[in-house]
């Protein structure tokens, strides 16, 4: 049994417990009233009670009331995850006059009830987190959050829609914004599209106008071909440090005007084009794209003669009357600091060579959408003719959908976009070269406005739809008419036959996924990922674009697959998650940090490398660490390592995880 | 490596020619595998229809016994035959992931004196060859390359699906790059794991005829001039009705189909009778290297 402990101030406790029923999330497996009337007799508690929901103004009422009717000075709800209402209950606190960190909260919902089969075994283990938190709570502490001044500037990190959308709504509202863009352009996937869906608008048409607006944007800073290195600090004060490469052309020079890539030694293109999905290659110095943001050229650096092996004409220096070209560029690193950040690092396509079934790379005229996307666009690789690989149109195509999505061997997620690009793809397909287009899908996911409308129109175009998963793309030929042609098999499943459909051309609507190195990036970060990659958000549906990192906001499709008008609403709500952060003009900070006992500090100086925040450091003099409270982000790693038990951290210190640890221990 | 060899019923029957030149060739590479004693019937695909249970303990009796024979290595027991390999595979898989079934073999086990632990990997010969033995070691085995020969590898459906993870299940390579080896021609062609019929051609024949035909006329339309196999009963089907296929489908169906161990042995100078080629009812000697 306990000992009638004193409480940490000297205090005696007097502890009110409130077990919350949370409607019949927790009272269908937990016993409400045995949980109430078991604390009521534990050590030092005063009150017990039970409420439907605790959250509840008059469930907070409650506790308020006793608190100074009851006198009482130590508060324990037992009820759901302080994720979601440890805030309320401080607050309830305070309002009563009571220090909000002389409470704390016992899960009994996620962590029982949600888990818990059998309701006995249930009721027993809500009752040991109540011993637990009534053991604990007496050995809180009064504590006083921290205020700490945020840094106005904002950094956006990927410059596909959703990063640019967000910048501009923040450079709008006057904040000064850096955007970081890896690759030379900014404009991302979209810019590589050619009409969108269910509009038809042009891709371009409305994406450059907020290209150019980034660019000519004064709160804007815009770094291409430049990644973030490194991050450190926290919510409202990140220091970030920023790799710039060369781009081997002075910006602030060049105009755009080809005159060097005209004049270069290489003739031909050599370097497959990564906007033109390598149906094209470019020379080693290069224009993107005909938009590309910032409109200048650059220099690959390996394909350069000059860059590469340190040798050539250099004719591109001839070429240009503006001296803009510089082989002398090197990699810079920027850091800087700000006050939030919003990833919009975007996604990549899966491979469809890890689908051999469907013969891509094999058979020539097997396409990916995003192929297609360029072959169908007057800036692409054939001035917008839907020309195969091997030089003939085709009569027929076969697009088809889910390729890696919805898929145990790949990806079990339905990536959201692909039903629409393949109506998109088929209506353009029909409009341009008026060949027979045929759609292999699962089923047809057109759930947002105009969308069913859309699907509709192409079902009147004439475009012939196959339910059923396609077995496989092969230049087997059973008859004489499918000579030549490639063949595919496939179940259809509406009419329960196995049919083979000779076309000439496939295209294969290929999984968004999240990035190679995603996993990196999310270290960089502090947030998490889901196991299929996607940057987690705090909460799936209250807290879309928010993370576990304070200060950090997630816009478009690095959150999880999705089209362009909601990576926009996306990315508006990021920027106005971010505003609200910056404008407010300071940071709570959680009193949980770190301090070392001074007395009984050894000067050994275990901790001082082990902090990962460096906040501590080692004074000579006295021989003694210290821990620097505004540095300290409270992950208790020099607690943990201290030899002398000098280190302790509020919130967490050894006497109250002990009474916590006995409390369970005692009633298990 | 310790390497036993786990012949199974087809292999000493219809199969006899892969069972010799198998053996031929270990011989040649210098391998020591010695034939498992006392194995049993692995009760093949039709057992697991009638009675999954006792099919799991009949099969798994052969891996019991394999196991005794483990020194400080594990055993790697050698089944040629595709459905051997499959049920083997299959039983050692089945026997990791349901605690029941486990259990089940486990007394029906015991009754004969055995237990079995899981230790022993279930390997296909053209997984040992590529992959242990090595290719490069292969071609030094070489003595007559077999130049001209166009070789249609057909892996058939139970090697690389659903457990071998030795190879690609859609696009398997092995055979072809052990072909390429020999100083053969490997054809490429779609059909390398579509059913060759299996036991139709003893039920629907129409239909298992069916089955064999198009894979032979597809391997000869790619210029095949031979087609090799994995499997005793693909063998089978494919070489022994290639006249009821003319019969049937009024076509000129002509095409050796040899075990790609008899390829194998032919290009390392082994005697023809030694690798079985007598055995084979199409004659090979039409395809060039092979005479």
């Amino acid at each position: 049994m306990f000992m009638e402990n004193k409480a940490s101030d000297g205090e005696q406790p007097r502890v009110g417990v409130y077990v919350c029923y949370c409607g019949m999330n927790i009272a269908s497996k937990v016993d409400v009233e045995a949980v109430r009337q078991f604390a009521e007799k534990l050590p030092n508690v005063v009150v017990s009670r039970t409420y439907k929901f605790m959250c509840s103004d008059p469930g907070q009422e409650l506790i308020a009331h006793d608190i100074k009717e009851q006198n009482l000075n130590r508060i324990v709800v037992a009820s759901c995850s302080p994720l979601l209402h440890d805030a309320t209950f401080r607050k309830a606190c305070a309002k009563a006059g009571l220090n909000p960190f002389y409470f704390t909260m016992a899960n009994i919902r996620e962590q029982v009830s949600w888990v818990t089969a059998n309701s006995a075994a249930a009721t027993k283990k809500a009752e040991a987190l109540v011993a637990a938190a009534v053991a604990r709570v007496a050995m809180h502490e009064a504590l006083e959050k921290k205020r700490v001044p945020v840094h106005a500037d904002v950094m956006v990190v990927g410059a596909g829609i959703s990063g640019i959308h967000a910048a501009l709504l923040l450079a709008n509202a006057g904040k000064k914004v850096y955007l970081v863009e890896r690759e030379p352009s900014i404009g991302g996937h979209m810019g590589q599209l050619d009409k969108t869906f269910p509009t038809l608008d042009c891709s371009a048409c409305i994406l450059t106008p907020k290209m150019s607006e980034v660019k000519n944007h004064p709160n804007i800073t815009l770094w291409t071909l430049s990644e973030v290195q490194e991050v450190s600090g926290f919510s409202g004060n990140f220091k970030v440090k920023v790799k710039r490469n060369p781009r081997f052309v002075k910006l602030e020079l060049c105009v755009a005007c080809g005159q060097c890539v005209e004049a270069c030694v290489f003739k031909e293109g050599r370097v497959p084009d990564e906007y033109n999905i390598g149906l094209s290659k470019h020379k080693p110095i290069y224009m993107p794209f005909p938009q590309a943001t910032p409109a200048s050229v650059l220099i690959d650096p390996n394909a350069c003669l000059k860059l590469s092996r340190g040798k050539c004409a250099s004719k591109c220096v001839e070429a240009c009357d503006r001296a803009a070209i510089d082989f002398e560029q090197k990699v810079e690193y920027s850091e800087v600091d700000v006050g939030a950040i919003i990833l919009a690092t975007g996604y990549q396509l899966f491979d469809a060579k890890k689908m051999p079934e469907y013969g891509y790379g094999k058979y020539p005229n097997v396409y990916t959408m995003i192929e297609l996307e360029r072959l169908v666009n007057a800036a692409g690789p054939t001035q917008g003719e839907i020309v195969m690989r091997d030089g003939r149109k085709p009569k027929r195509v076969g697009i088809i959908h889910c390729v890696g999505s919805r898929d145990k061997r790949h990806h079990p997620y339905c990536s959201s976009v692909c039903c629409m690009v393949s109506l998109k793809m088929a209506h353009l397909i029909r409009e341009r070269i008026d060949a027979e287009v045929f759609n292999f899908y699962i089923d047809m996911r057109t759930t947002l406005k105009g969308y069913e409308e859309f699907y509709d129109r192409v079902l009147h175009d004439g475009v012939n739809f196959v339910r059923g998963r396609v077995a496989e793309v092969t230049d087997w030929a059973m008859t004489p008419g499918e000579e030549g042609k490639l063949v595919i098999r496939v179940e259809d499943t509406l009419i329960g036959v196995v049919r083979r459909i000779p076309v000439d051309m496939v295209v294969l609507a290929t999984a968004m996924e999240a990035h190679d190195n995603a996993d990196d990036v999310r270290r960089k970060f502090n947030i998490s990922c889901s196991k299929e990659g996607w940057f987690l958000e705090r909460h799936p549906k209250l807290a879309p674009v928010s993370t576990f990192s304070d200060g950090i906001f997630l816009a478009g499709v690095c959150q999880g697959p999705k089209d362009i008008p909601e990576s926009v609403a996306q990315a508006g709500a990021a920027a106005a998650e971010a505003l609200a952060l910056v404008d407010k003009g300071f940071v709570e900070i959680e009193p949980n940090s770190a301090c070392i006992d001074a007395d009984t500090c050894s000067g050994c100086k275990t901790c001082v490398p082990l902090c990962p925040y460096h906040a501590i450091t080692f004074d000579a003099e006295k021989k003694i660490s210290a821990v620097n409270e505004a540095l300290c982000k409270g992950c208790g790693t020099c607690v943990g390592s201290c030899p002398s038990g000098a280190a302790q951290q509020k919130l967490f210190t050894d006497e109250q995880l002990h009474q916590e640890i006995e409390g369970v221990l005692n009633y298990v | 490596m310790r390497y036993l060899y786990y012949p199974g019923c087809s292999l000493k029957g219809t199969g006899k020619a892969y069972d010799e030149s198998l053996v031929a060739v270990f011989d040649k590479l210098g391998m020591d595998v010695k034939e498992l004693p006392g194995w049993n019937c692995c009760g093949a695909t039709a057992y697991m229809s009638v009675d999954e249970t006792k099919a799991f303990a009949l099969a798994a009796r052969n891996l019991a016994l394999a196991e005794q024979e483990n020194g400080s290595d594990p055993i790697h027991l050698i089944a040629p035959c595709a459905a051997c390999y499959l049920v083997l595979n299959k039983v050692q898989k089945y026997m990791g992931e349901y605690g029941h079934l486990r259990e089940v073999i486990a007394n029906s086990l015991k009754a004969v004196g055995l237990n079995y632990h899981g230790t022993v990997k279930v390997r296909h010969p053209l997984d040992v060859f590529v992959n242990d033995i090595g290719l490069d070691k292969i071609k030094a085995a070489v003595s007559h390359p077999l130049k001209g020969l166009k070789v249609a590898s057909y892996y058939g459906c139970q090697v690389v699906r659903p457990y071998a993870d030795f190879d690609n299940q859609y696009n398997p390579q092995t055979m072809d790059q052990l072909m390429k080896a020999l100083g053969a021609e490997a054809v490429d062609w779609p059909l390398k794991t579509r059913c060759c019929g299996g036991t139709l051609t003893g039920t629907v024949e129409e239909a298992g005829l069916r089955m064999s035909y198009i894979l032979l006329k597809e391997a000869s339309k790619r210029g095949a001039n031979i087609m090799a196999t994995a499997c005793p009963l693909c063998q089978f089907n494919l070489e022994c009705y290639q006249g009821k296929m003319r019969g049937t489908f009024g076509d000129s169906i002509d095409l050796p189909v040899a075990f790609f161990t008899q390829i194998m042995g032919r290009a390392f100078g082994l005697e023809a009778k030694r690798i079985g080629l007598q055995r084979l009812f199409v004659p090979v000697k039409a395809a060039p290297a092979m005479a």
